[in-house]
């Protein structure tokens, strides 16, 4: 029998957010989809953004390409591409190390530019400020479970209980047991993580689902036709509607 | 072949007295918001100058626009698509507010608030970004008026180039110096590369007119546009993240009303109409490899509306008979094939500018006049186009990409009609010498004279309404007894626009509950409260 509070955290939890982040996608690119932008303020500072920026984004994308290796990829699958754990783990570490640092490198370059520019500053909304320190707290926890329990504590292998414990949750076949005796740190990288997931859909953070890959393949010039039952309708007058 | 039809304008720029009628009345329809305040869709520059945003014509620096790679093939000047997709991050090429200004406005609050005391209160500036105050240094129209003034030398990018290519400066002493206006909007180019350098797509080319528009619900905010356009006029709303451009007052073209800075230009000097064009040969024309044979190729993009053939390809491209009729009558068109006085801005961008200038002849007549002799005689003129270089290479840096040729003979044509139009107006015996030698005729004068001197309305502004057939919903009191609506003031109701079917207009409203306000009580009737 399960502990209720590993069931909760680790069985209701996870779908919990999931559901947030994709009704919330689907909630905002159907009613707010003026709102669905990167908000740059590039136009107020460029000099500290031209630093920390391209740092944090390519490491997150890193950081994100390593959490699909490590999570997706069964450990049966790399042990018979001839990837012994040893070898897995040094790569893990080390990539996981440099792609943790830069991005923390970039957010760190980030922060102190929207704290200490006044025009950034001014510009930053509720949404930031509840974005911004998960945003971190993730970060530092993940780059603390690879640095702390992976190199320095010798080593941890979550392919063993964290990996088949987030397949499964894409299986439908909750597993929370496994996650019962995870180090403190990847339990809480991994709830926090839940909790910027479903921020998603509703802060800036929703860019990262507009990146334009069609831009690659589309020809340079778009032509588009005038929406011919917008053509001259007026706006009815306020009134009510039986 | 295939046509496509452009609404397009050509300003006169001797009419252009500076007035900034033109931006107020733009700011007022389009910009009068925080996020925009420093987007001035129209601006009005002084040339010699730097423009707005500060010296954005140095292409070396901002990268905007088309060049050729080494296969001569057309490719944003910014990068292409990799290269804009690697900087998306941060865009090297972008201008930062201080290029543009620091918008403020002014603590009005203390004029009522402060209390009584010796002094009269005054409202100081406040930064609009931080709200600090501000110490306005720099600001639209700054160096306004300042055009031929000592110390400008080298802000300005084209008279630098001026100065590289012929050997010969601007003389920046007050005697010998020159100014004149240009008035700038977008240019809603046929080959636009704002639109080319959009990751999203959200920017487009509408193909009923050719208007270039930004979807507000596609925008991302990646900024590429605002480095992609050469003529920096898409611009970031920073509070909303997006972008936002001149929108040639679509609601106002597709009414067949020009656009509010024509309607409010107190010179009347814009002129707005339709021409026709092959779509098909836009992409070869802005690839011709001499940047001076770029104004000649995009001339012969233009197509004759009077040429049956072509009016046959038009109404199958899906150009209704309106707008071909509305081609042939197009001043535009007159002012830029017919009588070759409208010139493109910068074609040496390769985007295909749609927004054309009369060059202005006033710093010639002013030359000419101040030295003694008689600034509107012909021969004195052409002879003050040859001599004065300096105006005439100058111009053809903005407007020829440095070719004097096509500067000369529009200045010559001005020249001429100006001559012949004193002659008639004095009694004098025209010379048919005067026109001829601007390879003119009587005729085609006297129809320039009409069209730039008198500029009536209705023959500067030709502008067929977006759809004659839906004609009668676009303003159904235009076509229609206004009374005849469904409850209408001859039914009891209220006039205009009729309501939906049971909908009260709140307006009139007498204070009664509606039926069907509240839904009908389960298991009885419904509930009726009259």
């Amino acid at each position: 029998m399960t502990d209720p509070i590993d069931l909760l955290l680790w069985g209701a939890a996870p779908y919990v957010s999931l559901a947030v982040l994709a009704g919330g996608l689907v909630w905002r690119y159907r009613h707010d989809r003026f709102g669905w932008t990167s908000r740059s303020t590039q136009l107020y500072e460029s000099r500290l953004l031209r630093v920390g920026s391209p740092l944090f984004h390519l490491g997150l994308l890193l950081v994100a390409g390593g959490h699909v290796l490590g999570l997706a990829v069964p450990k049966a699958l790399t042990e018979l591409a001839g990837v012994d754990e040893h070898t897995y783990h040094l790569v893990s570490l080390g990539m996981g190390t440099v792609a943790g640092l830069l991005t923390a490198a970039g957010l760190a370059v980030l922060l102190y530019r929207r704290l200490t520019v006044p025009r950034v500053r001014r510009a930053t909304t509720l949404d930031d400020r509840l974005v911004y320190p998960v945003l971190g707290l993730v970060l530092l926890l993940g780059l603390t479970a690879t640095i702390v329990d992976n190199g320095i504590g010798g080593g941890y292998d979550y392919r063993e209980t964290v990996a088949p414990w987030l397949r499964h949750l894409f299986l439908l076949d909750p597993r929370p047991e496994l996650m019962a005796g995870v180090p403190l740190d990847f339990r809480l990288h991994v709830l926090l993580a839940m909790v910027l997931f479903a921020l998603v859909p509703f802060s800036r953070l929703v860019h990262a689902f507009s990146a334009p890959v069609h831009y690659l393949f589309r020809p340079y010039l778009v032509y588009r036709r005038r929406a011919p039952e917008v053509l001259g309708t007026r706006a009815q007058p306020r009134g009510w509607a039986p | 072949m295939r046509v496509m039809a452009q609404i397009a304008m050509v300003m006169n720029l001797d009419k252009c007295i500076g007035c900034h009628t033109c931006s107020v009345t733009c700011k007022q329809t389009w910009t009068n918001r925080s996020g925009v305040e420093y987007a001035w869709f129209n601006n009005v520059e002084t040339r010699p100058g730097q423009g707005y945003p500060r010296r954005y014509e140095d292409q070396e620096r901002w990268r905007g626009g088309w060049e050729l790679d080494r296969r001569g093939r057309l490719r944003p000047r910014g990068g292409g698509r990799l290269r804009r997709l690697a900087g998306i991050f941060a865009n090297p090429d972008l201008p930062g507010i201080d290029d543009y200004y620091e918008p403020w406005t002014y603590d009005y609050r203390t004029l009522t608030e402060a209390p009584l005391g010796e002094e009269p209160p005054v409202a100081r500036p406040v930064s609009a970004l931080t709200g600090a105050p501000a110490d306005v240094s720099w600001g639209p129209n700054w160096d306004d008026d300042l055009g031929g003034a000592p110390g400008n030398e080298d802000l300005d990018p084209m008279a630098v180039r001026m100065r590289e290519r012929v050997g010969r400066g601007i003389a920046y002493e007050f005697e010998r110096s020159f100014m004149f206006y240009l008035p700038r909007i977008c240019e809603h180019c046929l080959n636009p590369s704002c639109v080319a350098s959009c990751p999203s797509g959200a920017m487009y080319k509408r193909v009923e007119d050719g208007i270039v528009l930004v979807d507000q619900d596609g925008c991302r905010g990646w900024r590429m546009c605002v480095s992609g356009c050469p003529y920096k006029k898409v611009y970031f709303n920073h509070r909303t993240g997006k972008a936002e451009k001149c929108t040639f007052c679509y609601p106002r073209i597709e009414a067949g009303e020009p656009t509010i800075c024509s309607e409010t230009c107190v010179g009347r000097l814009r002129y707005l109409g339709v021409l026709l064009y092959d779509a098909d040969r836009v992409a070869e024309a802005a690839s011709v490899p001499e940047e001076k044979d770029l104004y000649p190729a995009q001339l012969d993009l233009f197509l004759d509306p009077g040429d049956p053939g072509v009016a046959a390809a038009a109404e199958r491209s899906g150009i209704g008979r309106e707008w071909i009729e509305a081609a042939r009558r197009s001043p535009v068109r007159d002012l830029i094939v017919r009588h070759r006085v409208a010139l493109p801005l910068h074609p040496e961008y390769r985007t295909m500018p749609m927004v054309w200038y009369v060059p202005p002849l006033s710093p010639v007549v002013e030359a000419v006049a101040e030295s003694g002799h008689d600034g509107e005689d012909a021969g004195n003129l052409f002879g003050a186009i040859d001599a004065l270089r300096i105006p005439v290479d100058y111009l053809a840096e903005l407007f020829t990409a440095g070719d004097p040729a096509p500067v000369e003979a529009a200045l010559r044509r001005l020249a001429a009609m100006r001559s012949h139009m004193r002659s008639v107006n004095l009694g004098e015996d025209p010379d048919p010498e005067v026109p001829a030698a601007a390879g003119m005729d009587a005729a085609q004068v006297r129809d320039l004279y009409r069209l730039l001197a008198l500029a009536k309305y209705e023959e500067r502004y030709v502008i067929p309404t977006a759809g004659v057939g839906t004609a009668h919903d676009l303003e159904s009191i235009a076509t229609s007894c206004s009374l005849d609506t469904d409850g209408g003031p001859g039914m009891g109701g209220p006039g205009g626009a009729p309501l939906k079917p049971g909908a009260t207009d709140l307006l009139t409203w007498s204070g009664d509950r509606p039926e069907g306000l509240f839904p009908p009580r389960r298991g009885g009737e419904g509930r009726s409260a009259r």
